[in-house]
């Protein structure tokens, strides 16, 4: 099949594997901030105060309703109009990945705090567990267990996503291969193929790691 | 209500009431347990013995009257940590922690919350789990155990609290019949070792064999008590006892009777 030297020219390699960088690094900070700032939502979203609830469910519904890539035309242009904010491309989509990564795994950990039957804290009161160690030592270590299989799926969804960053001029792994297509266009027309095709393994490396995972985690707590 | 020796009695309760809304679910209930006696509450669902087990161990609080412990009073959910400590309760539904294995269900809180060396606490587990039949099962986890095993841990967790009263809330009511058995005999055990019991269940036989006395609720007030638990089940004084044992037995129209029990 003609084309292939479009993926074996090493500055291509090269080129594709900083794309790959600029996604992945999109994709771990994003999932980083996510973590301390969802867990701290769903802790809040389980607390019987009707302000906070109404506040974080609007927040939730919010990110949730909204399509991904209109957030990122949100933040990157709509800053930038209102208060002349110059936030580079990179930076808008940290910001939204986290936001909605926030979001959505506070919604996760609400639901798995949540899933824990009364008669688990009853068990602990009993014992004379204090509320701290009743948390600590029994309710968060099976929370855990619920909400790392369907988190991991979470942080795998985020990483295919930052595709989008590349519609605000984020220079990421597709936004790579589009611009090899194009350089090439007329010396090698059956490149696309090959480059998209070497995306697909790509992202595949990244995510199929996260998806055995969470496969493994999910087989592993079935309890 | 104090015995004849004139010590206050282990466990008192006082003219409790509990209301869920408008129902009034305990009804100025009175109730007083010696030390090491085993008290059998018994009554149909929803004449508010589990929910005066709940009362007792704090997990609810009361709207009037009192809960006492050896003379002090103790109503109401909160109380500290020593003193939950000396109601130990088992649940219709064990309420291992699924995440710890039967080992660790058992040595957490002695751990935690008693701050007594590891290896002391495991080497209690240890005996608690032998008398049991349990210490081969000692690295399993919960979810692998049936459920007579699991109500067994439940008991030797709460043991291992060294608490001076035991509380148990209809322990083998989700049980199958087969296991019911396992778990009573080590339950009769604790009453031969002279172990202070609040039993709620509807294991009649159970009931007449372990109670120094029996208690029949109904309606949130007691209706029947008894230090013959014999007499009680052969001769019950009130009709609203007769009702509820009668309802325990089955006989056919016509022809020979089977008696037969839940």
């Amino acid at each position: 099949m003609p084309g292939a030297e479009i993926v074996l020219d090493p500055s291509n390699v090269l080129r594709l594997l900083a794309g790959l960088g600029v996604t992945v690094r999109i994709g771990l900070v994003s999932v980083a901030l996510s973590l301390p700032l969802g867990i701290a939502c769903g802790m809040l979203m389980t607390l019987r105060n009707p302000l906070i609830r109404a506040v974080l469910r609007a927040y939730l519904e919010f990110i949730r309703i909204m399509p991904q890539l209109v957030l990122l035309y949100l933040v990157f242009f709509g800053t930038a109009g209102a208060w002349g904010w110059d936030l580079s491309g990179e930076a808008a989509s940290v910001v939204v990945f986290s936001l909605w990564g926030a979001a959505e795994l506070g919604d996760l950990v609400r639901g798995a705090l949540e899933s824990i039957p009364r008669t688990q804290y009853d068990s602990a009161y009993v014992l004379g567990m204090g509320r701290r160690q009743a948390f600590a030592r029994v309710i968060l270590p099976q929370a855990v267990t619920r909400l790392l299989p369907p988190a991991v799926n979470l942080a795998t969804r985020m990483v295919k996503t930052t595709s989008l960053c590349m519609l605000i001029g984020v220079v990421e792994l597709i936004r790579v291969g589009q611009q090899i297509i194009d350089y090439n266009r007329f010396a090698v027309p059956t490149g696309a193929l090959w480059i998209y095709g070497s995306i697909f393994f790509l992202y595949f490396i990244v995510c199929w790691p996260l998806s055995i995972l969470s496969r493994r985690l999910e087989r592993r707590w079935a309890r | 209500m104090s015995d004849a020796t004139g010590e206050a009695p282990m466990l008192e309760v006082r003219g409790l009431t509990k209301r869920f809304g408008d129902e009034v679910v305990l009804d100025g209930l009175d109730l007083a347990v010696r030390k090491g006696e085993v008290v059998v509450v018994l009554g149909p669902s929803g004449c508010g013995k589990s929910t005066l087990l709940r009362c007792i161990a704090g997990l609810e609080g009361v709207d009037a009257g009192e809960v006492r412990l050896e003379g002090e009073p103790i109503s109401g959910t909160r109380r500290d940590s020593a003193l939950r400590q000396r109601l130990g309760m088992v649940f219709q539904s064990y309420d291992l922690f699924p995440t710890r294995t039967v080992l660790a269900n058992v040595t957490l809180a002695p751990v935690v919350v008693q701050h007594r060396d590891r290896l002391e606490a495991e080497r209690e587990a240890e005996a608690l789990l032998r008398r049991v039949g349990l210490w081969d099962k000692r690295d399993s986890y919960p979810s692998t155990l049936s459920g007579g095993q699991r109500q067994r841990v439940a008991i030797c967790r709460a043991l291992a609290m060294h608490p001076d009263v035991m509380l148990l809330d209809e322990v083998t009511a989700a049980l199958d019949p087969e296991m019911v058995h396992e778990v009573l005999d080590v339950v009769l055990e604790l009453a031969e070792g002279g172990l202070t019991m609040v039993i709620v269940t509807h294991e009649m036989r159970f009931a007449a064999a372990i109670a120094d006395r029996v208690v029949m609720l109904d309606g949130g007030e007691v209706v029947e008590e008894s230090d013959d638990p014999a007499a009680f089940f052969e001769r019950p004084e009130t009709g609203r006892a007769r009702e509820f044992l009668s309802m325990f037995e089955y006989k056919r129209e016509k022809g020979k009777g089977t008696d037969h029990e839940d």
